[in-house]
């Protein structure tokens, strides 16, 4: 239970309430819970809600589609760690959502979704522009609801955001009938939030965190594992005390990049399918994973029978449904990352482990991340190579998802939380540019950058329009290879070079990004990359480069599905780069 | 293996939808399910059979957890429980079979609760092994339909309950 207010309800008198339009409730509740900024995008039966947003303190961002106005929220809270909000009307509206609350669902983003319906005698008549929203975003939703009583309102608007941010953070919808946003009821006080059936644990079990411990102590070749769970709770500089302390080797999830500065020496950096060999090899022969805030995704264990096959495992998370789900867990701590590791560092003791950390320095010695540097034609590693240096890794970097992103995950080098931001679980094309918006939206001041593909950006580069309109100063980097470099990497290598489907026209974006009002410039010789860059980070307009790079170049290393994390491709061609 | 979870929800629209949304999308197994009010009339109780091992159901009661609409969970594995069906069945009963029919009635413990012309209506309620042992023993006769409630369990009160969450 949380204590909102020391306002105590019993001493109000209920009719010297002011009595209020339901849609002057939700903008009187959006703005006692903080909200600043939010995203939306009108229509029909969300017409009284935005009537009251006309004149409201509310910063309103505009999409050019709900599901980027959707990305945007998303990208929005993780740069700044507060829960988005967006606002649509009814049936399309709300069904453009989908995607984006599904993204968010999946890499746990804190979000309050407020969706209009058609009148509530009309629900399931299939009236115009009706749609079931709260079975429709069910699955993809940390919790949904319906309002079908004014009295219910305020307290559903309070309880989403705090339900949104608080334990595994999630979006939450709230559908709100046009007849609910006119009826009029009094405003409530804050009172407690009572919700019996959510309590999350957040001081993990001192038996087990002392248990850990121990365990930790008496391990000769530990790995912590971090994900995004540590930067979600932001617990980073917790786990930096922590892996001091315990001197323990860190590697990190795609969501975990920036927990733990990657320029540390004790940094693996990524492991996983297109992890570095260094952190693979090293989970595959570690006697002791300690996992925080990371669930053993599919893309992370490779082969389960056979991960890490000699470890035992303790796991520390706030969602009990993420432990021994995937994976028998030794000892299972719930609660918070920042509650466990600042206890767990309490009780740990430095141990030296010597010929653990030598052979770890032997495996970066031998497998670092390679690429062909000697080449005359624009290598995409060398772009993100040459963005990180120039932005000296301060930048908050944003991508679509492909192979510009599992480059951008290993040639970037992150060091700080919140700075990298991508879609991990759902794996969502197209989220980089209105995500980086949201993100440039919460960071004014920061250097934001959509490192894209060519493909990711066609599916939602209407938002550069939103930029403009906005003069926000985003970058976006299209490491333009002509072709859905993922899914032709995989007909290569899985399906005997048959490029089915998977290459399509370009516009020329930069042309592209003039006509949108923005900056726009084409690269296609290696020398003028950098200059390239400079100008774009010069820029004060929303700027694009669109560099042509090579073609047909693949992410390595490469655990192929249904391979054991030892079992990389590509540390051939690494050697043949030498 | 069969487990027994009970479940407490808050009595709102939506819930049902929910619980047995996750459970097809998470591809677990229902067996059955049974949902009624409770003496609180904020809560209704869902009694739900779910087919899996031990790390299975294991999961099953953490995604019900997460669940805000859940508020309590009783994994009945391994407990003193008591455990019924309710069915209603039609059995056919030409005029030279009524009198065997009836038999197995009374041998069961069943209820007629309604008898025409070629049939009678037999209520039983009993643990699920019995009811399929009353099926099997009806079916020489003819069943017309028949319907089940899906289990519904309680634990004993002399046992602790124990599997709270």
């Amino acid at each position: 239970m949380k204590k909102l207010s020391s306002s105590d309800s019993s001493t109000q008198n209920p009719s010297i309430l002011p009595i209020k339009s339901g849609a002057e409730i939700i903008v009187a509740t959006l703005i006692e819970q903080g909200v600043e900024t939010m995203f939306g995008y009108p229509g029909g039966v969300a017409l009284p809600l935005f009537d009251k947003l006309y004149d409201a303190p509310i910063n309103f961002i505009i999409p050019r589609h709900e599901q980027g106005g959707c990305h945007m929220a998303d990208g929005f809270a993780r740069a700044s760690g507060k829960t988005g909000v967006i606002l649509t009307t009814s049936g399309p509206g709300a069904c453009n959502l989908v995607t984006g609350l599904a993204t968010a669902m999946m890499d746990s983003v804190p979000m309050v979704a407020l969706t209009a319906q058609v009148r509530t005698d009309l629900i399931g008549n299939d009236a115009f522009q009706e749609a079931d929203t709260t079975g429709i975003t069910r699955p993809v939703t940390k919790h949904n609801m319906i309002i079908k009583d004014i009295k219910d309102l305020q307290r559903s608007i309070r309880e989403a955001f705090y339900i949104a941010s608080t334990g595994r953070p999630g979006p939450v919808l709230i559908d709100i009938p046009v007849d609910i946003e006119v009826a009029k009821y009094p405003l409530q006080p804050l009172e407690e939030i009572s919700l019996p059936g959510y309590k999350p644990q957040e001081k993990g079990h001192h038996r087990q965190i002392k248990m850990a411990a121990e365990m930790i102590n008496k391990s000769e070749r530990p790995v912590l594992y971090a994900g995004g769970g540590v930067i979600t709770d932001n617990a980073s500089e917790e786990l930096r005390e922590f892996a001091k302390k315990a001197n323990l080797p860190v590697t990190m999830t795609l969501l975990g990049l920036g927990c733990f500065d990657q320029r540390e020496p004790h940094s693996l950096d990524m492991l996983g399918m297109h992890g570095t060999a260094y952190a693979n090899f090293a989970v595959q022969e570690c006697d002791l994973m300690i996992a925080v805030g990371a669930r053993f995704d599919d893309r992370v264990t490779g082969k389960l029978k056979t991960f890490a096959p000699n470890a035992k495992f303790i796991h520390i998370d706030i969602d009990p449904s993420s432990i021994s789900k995937n994976i028998n867990v030794n000892i299972p701590v719930v609660g918070s990352a920042k509650y466990t590791l600042g206890e767990l560092t309490k009780e740990v003791e430095f141990k030296e482990r010597k010929a653990w950390f030598d052979k770890i320095a032997d495996w970066k010695k031998r497998y670092p991340l390679r690429y062909d540097a000697k080449s005359t034609n624009i290598k995409p590693q060398y772009v993100i190579e040459q963005i990180c240096e120039a932005t000296k890794s301060e930048a908050i970097i944003v991508t679509g998802v492909g192979q510009h992103q599992m480059w951008t995950a290993q040639f970037y080098k992150h060091i700080k939380p919140r700075h990298f931001i991508t879609s991990g679980g759902l794996g969502t094309m197209g989220y980089g540019l209105p995500a980086a918006i949201g993100a440039q939206i919460a960071m004014p001041g920061a250097t934001v950058i959509d490192i894209d593909g060519d493909s990711s950006f066609n599916m939602t580069m209407n938002e550069l329009c939103t930029a403009v309109q906005y003069e926000l100063p985003i970058k976006v980097c299209i490491i333009n290879n002509g072709h859905m470099g993922m899914v032709r990497q995989w007909q290569q290598l899985f399906y005997g070079k048959r490029y089915s489907k998977s290459s399509l026209r370009n516009p020329e974006f930069a042309a592209v990004a003039q006509a949108f009002g923005a900056v726009g410039i084409t690269v296609d010789k290696k020398s003028e990359v950098k200059s390239a860059i400079a100008k774009m980070l010069a820029e004060k307009r929303p700027c694009l480069v669109d560099f042509k790079v090579e073609r047909e170049e693949n992410v390595w290393p490469m655990v192929a599905t249904g391979k054991s994390l030892h079992e990389m491709d590509g540390l051939d061609i690494f050697d043949s780069m030498a | 293996m069969k487990h027994i979870i009970s479940t407490l929800v808050q009595n709102k629209p939506g819930v049902l939808a929910h619980v047995a949304g996750m459970f097809a999308a998470r591809a677990f197994n229902i067996d059955s399910l049974a949902v009624g009010r409770t003496d609180d009339p904020m809560l209704s109780r869902m009694t739900i059979v779910v087919i899996g091992d031990d790390k299975v159901v294991e999961q099953v009661r953490k995604q019900l957890a997460k669940i805000i609409d859940v508020v309590k969970i009783q994994d009945f594995s391994g407990k003193e429980v008591i455990a019924r069906d309710l069915m209603l069945m039609n059995v056919c009963t030409p005029p030279e079979k009524r009198a065997e029919v009836l038999a197995l009635v009374e041998m069961f413990k069943a209820k007629v609760v309604d008898i025409g012309q070629k049939f009678v209506m037999v209520e039983f309620s009993a643990s699920e092994d019995k009811i399929e042992s009353f099926i099997d023993a009806c079916r020489p006769y003819g069943i017309k339909n028949m319907v089940r409630t899906g289990t519904v369990a309680m634990a004993r009160l002399s046992q602790a309950t124990g599997g709270e969450e």
